[in-house]
């Protein structure tokens, strides 16, 4: 694993082996043909960032551990117009403390009447680690997403380092959601998060979502300003029932549709809506 | 820093009758939770308020404070830090801006209202073109978007905006906790004074990040106060708004 880092820092720094850092840029494109099937016409790998094509779509497969302080690490996902990807990851991503901050950004872009559906595995924020993520995502008018992001905030028994993600996502030139999560700067986290061991999100991007707020023990479904997007925000003691509560709460706000409509709504929506969620998780695209 | 003008102070002045007391600034609603039952519980969740929409809101503020500012031009004030790639959105992009920073359909509400309220306390108290334009062009604008016009018609700077509203940001809760905590007044006055440090790093960093972007200013969340926002709407009995 070492060596495998250090070829990494070297590949990305050009000889920086010593320092341990790896500088990486992955990306991964999906555009759909003209028989109406979605391709990935661009896969690439770089450092401790490895894309693998899957039934599902494409997977993160970590191929080093990390990241690390220091790392600097980018990837770029592209959904042309008309196509669908799924984006997963084989495990949960360990942050690590390290030779500085280690960084990881996200753009994507999401062309008309497309669908992206990011939902990787959490992120473990180990004690002592100084990391920072951020997503960047572009959405055409009629674009939809589903963006999973959990964190757990240390291992075992353990207090988490530092972690600042933030989200930004615009739906053409309107901004849609800034969502930041800041941990570990010592600033009344007992009021931000409780005594939470897990913290995470969903961001709904498509029509006919709910556009009533809920709540429920550690989970809120939150209805934005725009009317097409929906956050699901959750707290939890561990990352299991984080991730029960954040599919509870994308089930809310999916189905509540149904239940604030008036009486009288065509069956077929509401089952045209169910099976939309659904489709979120099938496995049609980029394969 | 330049020396306060009087002016601003009516903005921070509690008694602006710009209907503040109305809202408990999320307090209510944990005290309700019982997340906050005394003095130590009061000073935590002033600090995650600060840290979060305490930030936000200051940095809202002085972008508004200076874009405001830049409808004076005789004024002495940093010029807007709109450097968007849309160019300049006018009030409607930053409203736009609070929106996306407010997740909680009941925290957009209840900001828009106090927005709306401090418009008309603000516009009867001061006349600037900055804060015309707001009022016309947005119809119940977020709160710090008005905070930062009035501070800009005060006569303040985007800095001081940014100070006003984190100083709002605890002071409101606070007052809230003396009648729903029934707190001595003046142990709950001895934690704000405890804060006041940490109120100024957040005026900083507001008035740093708002002299750029508007897509870049802060926007760290608290899931917990959000969660505990849409649970107070649900609430039967309640003495505030928010």
């Amino acid at each position: 694993m070492g060596a495998r880092r250090a070829a990494a820092g070297a590949r990305g720094r050009g000889g920086g082996a010593v320092t341990r850092r790896c500088a990486a840029r992955a990306a991964v494109a999906a555009e759909r043909d003209a028989h109406g099937r979605t391709r990935c016409t661009r896969l690439r790998s770089d450092g401790p960032l490895a894309l693998r094509e899957t039934a599902e779509g494409v997977h993160l497969v970590g191929a080093a551990a990390g990241p690390l302080g220091g790392d600097v690490l980018e990837l770029d996902v592209a959904v042309g117009p008309g196509a669908r990807l799924a984006v997963r990851s084989a495990a949960a991503a360990l942050v690590l403390p390290g030779d500085g901050t280690s960084r990881l950004t996200v753009r994507a872009r999401v062309g008309p009447g497309a669908r992206l559906d990011f939902a990787p595995e959490p992120t473990v924020a180990a004690a002592g680690c100084d990391h920072r993520s951020a997503a960047e995502i572009a959405l055409a008018e009629d674009a939809t997403l589903r963006w999973r992001e959990e964190i757990v905030l240390g291992r075992h028994g353990e207090r988490p380092g530092r972690l600042r993600g933030r989200l930004d996502v615009a739906i053409g030139r309107t901004p849609l959601l800034r969502h930041e999560l800041r941990v570990g700067d010592g600033h009344g986290a007992r009021a931000v998060l409780g005594d939470a061991g897990a913290a995470g999100s969903v961001l709904l991007v498509r029509p006919g979502l709910a556009r009533e707020a809920h709540v429920e023990d550690g989970l809120a479904v939150l209805p934005l300003a725009h009317p097409s997007g929906v956050l699901i925000t959750a707290v939890a003691p561990d990352a299991a029932l984080l991730r029960r509560r954040l599919a509870r709460g994308e089930r809310v706000a999916a189905r509540a549709r149904g239940e604030t409509a008036p009486r009288g709504l065509p069956a077929d929506q509401e089952t045209a809506s169910a099976a939309a969620f659904r489709g979120a998780e099938t496995p049609d695209s980029c394969s | 820093m330049a020396e306060i003008p009087a002016a601003l102070l009516l903005l921070a002045d509690a008694r602006l009758p710009a209907g503040g007391h109305a809202h408990s600034g999320g307090l209510e609603p944990a005290v309700a939770a019982h997340a906050v039952t005394d003095l130590a519980d009061l000073r935590d969740f002033l600090h995650g308020r600060l840290a979060t929409t305490g930030l936000t809101g200051a940095a809202l503020a002085a972008a508004a404070c200076a874009y405001a500012a830049a409808y004076a031009p005789d004024a002495d004030i940093p010029p807007s830090g709109d450097g968007s790639a849309g160019g300049r959105r006018g009030w409607r992009g930053l409203d736009a801006e609070a929106d996306a920073r407010t997740p909680s359909p009941a925290q957009r509400r209840a900001s828009r209202a106090q927005g709306r309220s401090l418009a008309r306390a603000a516009r009867a108290t001061w006349s600037h073109p900055g804060l015309d334009a707001l009022a016309a062009e947005v119809r119940a604008p977020h709160h710090p978007l008005v905070l930062g016009a009035a501070a800009a018609a005060a006569g303040g700077t985007p800095r001081q905006a940014a100070a006003v509203a984190a100083y709002g940001a605890a002071a409101g809760p606070a007052s809230a906790a003396v009648r729903l905590l029934g707190l001595d007044p003046l142990d709950v006055h001895r934690v704000l004074a405890d804060l006041a440090a940490r109120m100024d790093e957040v005026a900083d960093e507001a008035a740093a990040a708002a002299a750029g972007g508007w897509d870049a200013l802060p926007a760290p969340s608290a899931p917990l106060l959000d969660l505990l926002a849409e649970a107070h709407v649900r609430a039967g009995l309640r003495l505030f708004e928010s």
